[in-house]
């Protein structure tokens, strides 16, 4: 990709743990993460995420274990660290009160930018982020997707070498996510490393050279998203049957031709699970579909989609996932 | 471009957004790291900002110290020195001092409910002089003191108040009880990060602030007082200062009543600006 050699880590961090009193919050957590990669952190509410970031950004002190972030100690040279990184956290990064310009000034004015620079480095921002309009109202009256805009500008007031971003899309609109995700390819296009964390695989896969799934504040797998869908499937077909009563007659039929199948939330729906990758996938999809049409189980809609943070959960732990928030 | 998988589907690196985005970050070459005066001015500036969003904020300033001159005045006035105008010229700098001593209150409250919103993560994520954040706050909150400071002395000088140490007496008492104030936020910031809820700041600091201001010499003179509360008074730093902007205003401000008041700020900040960094960097 560019001309840094990706065998450089960016950050190494071995055995990091926090509790907040009885509460372990992270447990053991072992990361490596490459000089110009997207690394996601793949988890429910509560998993550990955010107490992962914050330490790994010199927010919170580790109970235990060590990390070198950009090849300085996270425990001894947090300073140098701090210079390096930008952090955009999960709720509101910037003063709601403020404008968006204003705190985009206040940012630049603090990174050394002077009088008509930090105006002008404001300007800039707000143009590449399509907030010029926005930028002389307070953030408070932001939209969400606006809101995420003028969050994850402020971290890139001075281009950092590893941007954190807690949860980007959570909470956004489909478009306002499309948007982030553009903007986090441009940044890693531009040579910055990006480590964010996430409650979808869909934006984990999308975005992300290697992923962690973190649970219970333990990492339980750990590769490529190519990797990780070996292990989980590479999607799901969601059917909704035209008469609920026919859903037992569909599984035991779909069951018997050997493909994997879980009852629904709602009645009279199903989701039978792709194993198979690439062409072999839309086969298996089709092939289970034709099987229910030759059956004449009538199919009122259905739908192709990512495994769900559920579905990944239950192959990897055997169990789903579940809110871990205390 | 890339050693990635080519099954993910990424976008095509040439789009003009993406690239206009990439040029952007990469415009300008990182400032030299500015220094703590500057980045204190910054979040002094930050502090004035909110008060331009949040005039509301005003009140305590603005209304708050016209209560208290007139009610005092007025209340104690005929008791204490015979007439208002007589009481006035006694009671005004002590007025002063208590009106702009308890104003400093808010700081610790108004830290409390900012310290939580996500930005203060973000400052503390930045490779600045941390202690500006702080610094600037209270700076910051000297401009709104010297509001009220203003509203006080214009309000007084209505009344009948005629200091004999003229413009520069009055500069300097202000200047007093400002420098004080300052010092003093240091432990409405401390109480600030240490405690829950911006309820719970302010109650304890009332606990902490009625004492103060009443056990004084702001309203009477000590030596009407029992032996005993007279020593009490004696102890309390806004008895010095209040002497001192007394003096001030009168023309007759000492040396050593300026390093008794300079001592005490000393103190304060010595004590409680550490003790406001170490709770300001463990918070989470």
């Amino acid at each position: 990709m560019n001309q840094r050699s990706c065998g450089e880590f960016v950050i190494e961090a071995t055995g990091l743990s926090k509790a907040f009193g009885p509460a372990t919050a992270v447990d053991g957590v072992d990361l490596a993460v490459r000089t110009g990669e997207v690394y996601a952190i793949l988890g429910p509410n509560g998993a550990g995420k955010t107490t992962t970031v914050r330490m790994l950004s010199t927010l919170l002190r580790p109970d235990s274990g060590t990390a070198r972030v950009l090849g300085h100690d996270l425990l001894t040279e947090p300073g140098k660290v701090r210079g390096r990184i930008s952090l955009t956290g999960q709720f509101a990064s910037v003063d709601q009160d403020l404008t968006g310009r204003e705190n985009l000034v206040l940012l630049a004015r603090l990174f050394g930018f002077r009088g008509r620079d930090a105006q002008d480095r404001a300007e800039e921002l707000l143009t590449v982020f399509e907030l010029t309009e926005a930028g002389s109202r307070p953030v408070k009256t932001y939209s969400g997707g606006m809101r995420r805009r003028i969050d994850i500008a402020a971290g890139l007031v001075v281009a950092p070498e590893l941007m954190f971003l807690d949860e980007p899309t959570t909470g956004l609109d489909p478009r306002s996510r499309k948007q982030v995700w553009n903007i986090v390819r441009a940044l890693v296009n531009g040579g910055t490393t990006v480590l964010l964390t996430t409650q979808y695989l869909d934006e984990a896969d999308q975005l992300a050279d290697r992923i962690a799934v973190i649970d219970h504040g333990k990492v339980i797998a750990q590769g490529s998203s190519v990797e990780l869908k070996a292990s989980v499937g590479t999607g799901a077909v969601h059917v909704h049957l035209a008469d609920p009563a026919e859903r037992e007659a569909a599984q035991r039929l779909l069951a018997g031709v050997g493909v994997a199948v879980h009852p629904g939330a709602e009645p009279g729906t199903l989701t039978v699970h792709i194993a198979e990758h690439g062409a072999s996938a839309a086969d298996q999809a089709c092939a289970a579909l034709q099987r229910l049409s030759q059956a004449d189980i009538g199919v009122a809609t259905f739908g192709l989609a990512y495994p769900s943070l559920d579905e990944v959960f239950l192959s990897l732990t055997g169990k789903p996932a579940v809110d871990q928030a205390a | 471009m890339d050693n990635r998988s080519p099954t993910l589907g990424r976008p095509d690196a040439d789009d003009p957004a993406l690239a206009q985005l990439r040029t952007v970050l990469t415009a300008r070459p990182r400032p030299p790291r500015p220094g703590p005066l500057t980045t204190s001015l910054v979040f002094g500036w930050r502090t004035l900002l909110r008060i331009k969003h949040l005039p509301e904020q005003m009140i305590d300033v603005t209304a708050f110290p016209i209560m208290l001159t007139l009610m005092f005045t007025f209340l104690f006035g005929g008791a204490i020195a015979g007439s208002t105008t007589e009481y006035v010229q006694f009671l005004q700098p002590g007025i002063l001092v208590q009106t702009i001593v308890m104003i400093t209150m808010t700081t610790g409250s108004s830290l409390n409910s900012d310290v939580v919103s996500g930005v203060f993560d973000r400052f503390r994520s930045l490779s600045i002089w941390q202690p500006a954040v702080l610094v600037g706050a209270l700076i910051g909150d000297a401009v709104r003191y010297l509001l009220g400071a203003v509203i006080v002395l214009v309000l007084s000088l209505i009344l009948g108040f005629r200091p004999e140490g003229g413009f520069l007496g009055v500069l300097a008492g202000v200047a007093l009880v400002l420098i004080f104030s300052f010092s003093l936020g240091w432990l409405w910031t401390m109480l600030g990060l240490l405690l829950r809820t911006p309820q719970s700041v302010t109650s304890l600091s009332m606990f902490v602030m009625l004492p103060l201001t009443f056990a004084s010499n702001i309203f009477v003179d000590p030596k009407t007082m029992p032996g005993w509360l007279e020593s009490v008074v004696g102890c309390n730093p806004i008895t010095h200062l209040t002497a001192a902007v007394r003096a001030a205003m009168q023309g007759t401000l000492t040396s050593g009543q300026t390093g008794v008041v300079l001592l005490w700020c000393a103190g304060l900040v010595g004590v409680f600006a550490p003790l406001t960094m170490r709770l300001y960097r463990t918070k989470h």
